[in-house]
């Protein structure tokens, strides 16, 4: 997870947007040690993190475990009652909320999944409000 | 992650210090349910302290507001950090599970 911060500031990336990628990142390791490797099973997941286009980051999630398809695990329903939420789906359903452009792929014994990362509110951040 | 815990009149007042994540969460719940145990039903999470929650730690408030609920006894928030509160809107919690600006206004609602 540090490496992952140590990639984002290094992009310019506020503290703020660090702290949503740190949320995504944890999200997608969470599900590919639940849908990858259930039950316990050994296995490595690798992350390769890198410069995209213009501002971007790139998050890289490489592991050899069960396939599975990042589309298929759903978003959670977050306007039911307490009562009624299902548990799951919700990790899913940040990653959406926080990544801008997610992949998957296949390719041969490996799962791939990217990660997009926009820095999101720079300017917004960077202007300082009038004095009172 | 650190909890501490003081007793506001009738309600149990746990801060919560740190980050709520897949490996923490579980420790906070299984804290509140130690408390749970020994009788306690009307509780202000102080989140002032905490820093990053992702939804392990939305699923403990989640399953811990469940189980209060059906004791008859609650469970509000109180002091949630910009970024916190962020994760409580956009996953829908904030409308869900009670939030309050400050510990004092979650203790007398």
């Amino acid at each position: 997870m540090a490496f992952v911060t140590d990639c984002a500031e290094g992009r310019g990336f506020r503290p703020r947007r660090i702290q949503e990628v740190q949320l995504a990142v944890e999200e997608a390791l969470v599900n590919i040690f639940n849908y990858a490797y259930p039950e316990n099973r050994d296995g490595e997941v690798r992350i390769l993190c890198e410069p995209g286009d213009q501002d971007r980051l790139v998050v890289e999630f490489r592991d050899k475990g069960i396939p599975y398809t990042f589309e298929d695990l759903g978003d959670a329903d977050v306007s039911s009652p307490v009562a009624e939420r299902e548990i799951g789906g919700l990790g899913v359903f940040l990653i959406r909320k926080m990544v801008d452009d997610v992949r998957f792929r296949r390719d041969g014994d490996e799962n791939i999944l990217t990660f997009i990362l926009e820095p999101r509110d720079q300017d917004a951040e960077t202007v300082t409000p009038p004095p009172a | 992650m650190e909890l501490s815990n003081r007793k506001e009149g009738s309600t149990f007042v746990v801060s919560v210090k740190g980050r709520m994540d897949a490996v923490t969460a579980p420790e906070f719940e299984k804290a509140m349910e130690t408390l749970m145990g020994e009788g306690e039903t009307a509780f202000v999470v102080d989140m002032a302290e905490l820093d990053y929650i992702s939804s392990a730690g939305l699923r403990s408030i989640l399953a811990l507001a469940k189980k209060l609920k059906t004791d008859g006894g609650s469970l509000h928030l109180a002091a949630l950090q910009d970024s916190v509160k962020e994760v409580f809107d956009i996953s829908g919690f904030s409308s869900i599970i009670p939030v309050f600006d400050s510990v004092e206004a979650a203790c007398n609602a």
